[in-house]
């Protein structure tokens, strides 16, 4: 059986894996790469890796990092940060990423999705998007990885997901702003609208604080994988015992 | 040497970087006479079929790589263009193993591509499968799947069965990534290097 995903995201600023709440006001947690193969040892099944002010900044990821990860790594991970053009896609894939994740980009050209889908694959392709509830209903952010830069993105969400799945996304990764870093649980209500609009692996992000919001999100949300950051870089879940707990609930896990 | 094909479409660094962890020494190549005086060869893939066929007739190993005498080992799409021939851009493959690859129909509740960690089935001993247990997980990433019959070494199932392992002759194939696929995925690298 196809195995629900736990999925660390280590948002990574010059090197250092970093987390702020709302996104605002960072702390430096770590190194990537350690910090990277110390999720593998734990059993996680993917890793995320966010070069946070890439795209903010008008940059790129740097591809020797990209390549320092696949050496290490045996478990598959996606690259994210300022991926602009098809070419900077496939050379990241090239340094050994098994996936890219696309989200300002692709809000300012959404052509990017489709250009990328057809060079790469669309099993290679992520949109990241970041996500605001606001008058009872959902709106796309932009540079949120800077916050003198993020800002609405004109769009709501409900019709993003479902753009992004035409223009050939692979998997959407929906971050629920609202929740971000505050550890109260997933937008199980939010992610649940999206999901029922996608046939297209959805990921949750934002939110997670124990385990049973991990239960929760796969159980109401039926998501194919969840994604967390600061409880895991805080060891306050061990993915061993998540992973146990996730098992007792009656949710497949890769052991 | 083993030799990795490079195709310009696919992942092949992490292939490379797998088989250094093994501590095999691997080069990438494009050029048939290198691919010809190789050890083994793996026929890695990302991206679609019709792209992957073109390059390969562009290089001028369509022939090549049909009459390998030495170990290949065909990862993800390359399982899949060992096939005679895919849906996926309806294109006539290598045509080493019999049968067509097809569209993974999705649904609301059957998500495609089918991504993420699934579990082996074995069907067949094999020296590739030494050691890989049934219910060990591998990492998948695909939306076309190769059809199960003689020559499926392993099964994975997600709606229906599919072929996850291949083989005819000196002829394999992974449909997971074992480059990506933790503890099993390592031990079947290891398996092809020691054929």
């Amino acid at each position: 059986m196809l195995a629900r995903r736990i999925i660390p995201c280590l948002d990574v600023k010059d090197g250092q894996v970093v987390k702020g709440v709302q996104f605002i006001g960072h702390e430096v947690l770590g190194d990537a790469v350690n910090m990277a193969l110390r999720y593998r040892d734990e059993g996680a099944d993917e890793l995320v890796l966010y070069d946070i002010t890439a795209s903010s900044e008008g940059r790129t990821v740097d591809y020797n990092w990209v390549r320092d990860i696949a050496r290490a790594l045996d478990i598959p991970f996606c690259v994210a940060g300022g991926i602009r053009s098809a070419e900077q896609a496939v050379k990241c894939l090239n340094s050994g990423a098994d996936k890219v994740s696309i989200n300002s980009p692709a809000l300012e050209r959404p052509d990017l999705i489709n250009e990328l889908a057809d060079m790469a694959g669309s099993q290679c392709v992520v949109v990241g998007i970041d996500s605001r509830e606001m008058d009872n209903d959902y709106y796309v952010h932009q540079y949120s990885g800077d916050p003198d830069k993020i800002r609405q993105a004109g769009r709501r969400t409900l019709d993003w997901v479902v753009e992004a799945r035409d223009r050939g996304a692979g998997e959407i990764v929906l971050n629920c702003m609202n929740q971000d870093g505050v550890r109260k649980g997933y937008d199980l209500k939010q992610l649940r609208l999206v999901r029922d609009l996608l046939d297209i692996p959805l990921v949750a992000s934002g939110g997670a604080g124990s385990p049973e919001h991990f239960v929760d999100v796969f159980d109401q949300a039926d998501v194919s994988g969840a994604l967390a950051a600061s409880v895991f870089h805080k060891k306050i879940i061990h993915i061993p015992d998540l992973k146990r707990d996730l098992r007792q609930a009656g949710i497949a896990v890769r052991q | 040497m083993i030799t990795i094909v490079e195709l310009g479409c696919a992942n092949t660094a992490s292939v490379l970087f797998a088989l250094e962890r093994l501590g095999v020494e691997a080069r990438l190549s494009s050029d048939a006479e290198e691919i010809a005086a190789a050890t083994k060869v793996v026929l890695p893939g990302v991206g679609a079929a019709g792209f992957a066929m073109s390059r390969i007739h562009e290089l001028g190993l369509f022939a090549l790589l049909r009459n390998l005498k030495s170990p290949i080992l065909g990862v993800c799409l390359g399982q899949q263009l060992l096939f005679d021939s895919s849906q996926e851009g309806d294109v006539e493959c290598l045509g080493l193993i019999p049968g067509r690859v097809t569209r993974m129909e999705g649904s609301k509740d059957l998500v495609v591509p089918h991504m993420g960690w699934n579990q082996l089935q074995v069907t067949l001993d094999d020296p590739l499968t030494a050691g890989v247990s049934n219910g060990d997980y591998a990492y998948f990433v695909h939306s076309f799947a190769c059809p199960v019959n003689d020559f499926t070494l392993a099964t994975a199932t997600y709606g229906a069965p599919f072929a996850a392992m291949v083989r005819k002759g000196q002829v394999w194939g992974c449909q997971f990534h074992p480059e990506r696929s933790s503890v099993a995925g390592a031990r079947i690298l290891e398996n092809f290097v020691k054929l």
